[in-house]
């Protein structure tokens, strides 16, 4: 075998300082960088919001129930995504394929319903927003599909990056002593499950 | 390898997890329909349900509570931050003008 398999074949984490891999430490600092983007958007709304008189009650312009669905949606998406590491770390290979696959179905579902969500919003005419709630209708419409787009953008970007973990997976790619990824990938993952969280509480609920 | 991590510590019950996420979902969507008139116990028994959710996600779903002190201290610092940005905001509503 020549010296080259040789290192391939024993791969070997070069040490860390802090005692944690360094590409999940990677991933916390620059989720430590999205909460401030997200505490900027967020606080945003907030100030904006009990600043304004005229802010309309959410549950009068927005579909709550659909919503909370597709919260429901987001958090089974993080369930799966901690099994999915789970069977990976026990080394049940089968499971981790099983359950990266329904993390990214469930993403896509996230993400079309929210498609349907602003379709209905732009397209639908009421008598708060005659030509349809939309960013050039009011502050609540702008801050509301800024904060969300977001979000969803984010979500879209770990869709994409869902597909090509699972595509990992399925072409034996991720083992048992080798899926880092599958764990650092998770992090973002359930980060955007967090933030959803907030979300849903602050721009739907109150 | 980090994975190691999990093994040394028994693995949390994901699903116990997820059932208190989903039930506190319910309870938040019950909550904001029969106190969307009382804005006061409204908005505080929210924030505490999404404090909640938050927590339990950050620190089973992403290991934080198996992780070393020197993530959490990065962590909760980032989060000091973001409510002072949003404290700043606030204040400069509520707070009379010189």
């Amino acid at each position: 075998m020549s010296s080259v398999a040789i290192a391939e074949h024993h791969h070997v984490e070069p040490p860390s300082s802090t005692g944690i891999a360094h590409d999940k430490m990677g991933m916390w600092v620059f989720l430590c960088s999205e909460v401030m983007f997200f505490t900027g958007l967020i606080g945003s709304y907030i100030v904006l919001r009990f600043a304004s008189p005229l802010w309309p009650q959410p549950s009068t312009v927005l579909n709550i129930p659909l919503t909370a669905m597709n919260t429901f949606i987001l958090i089974c998406s993080s369930v799966t995504m901690v099994q999915a590491l789970s069977s990976a770390n026990r080394g049940d290979l089968a499971k981790m394929k099983l359950f990266l696959s329904l993390t990214l179905l469930f993403g896509a579902i996230f993400i079309s319903i929210q498609g349907v969500e602003y379709w209905k919003l732009l397209h639908e005419h009421t008598t708060h927003y005659p030509n349809g709630f939309n960013p050039h209708a009011s502050l609540f419409g702008s801050v509301f599909f800024t904060t969300t787009g977001f979000h969803g953008f984010h979500v879209f970007c770990g869709v994409v990056c869902m597909a090509y973990m699972t595509g990992k997976a399925f072409l034996g790619k991720l083992t048992k002593e080798h899926h880092q990824g599958i764990e650092t990938l998770g992090l973002y993952w359930h980060f955007v499950d967090l933030v959803w969280i907030v979300l849903f509480t602050i721009i739907y609920l109150i | 390898m980090d994975h190691e991590n999990e093994q040394k510590h028994k693995a949390p019950n994901y699903m116990a997890i997820f059932y208190w996420l989903a039930g506190l979902t319910v309870v938040e969507v019950g909550w904001a329909t029969l106190l969307h008139t009382n804005r006061k116990p409204l908005i505080i028994g929210l924030v505490i349900f999404a404090g909640v959710k938050a927590l339990l996600v950050a620190l089973f779903f992403m290991h934080l509570k198996f992780e070393r002190k020197t993530l959490g201290l990065i962590v909760a610092s980032t989060l000091i931050l973001g409510v002072i940005l949003v404290s700043v905001g606030m204040a400069e509503h509520y707070l009379p003008r010189p």
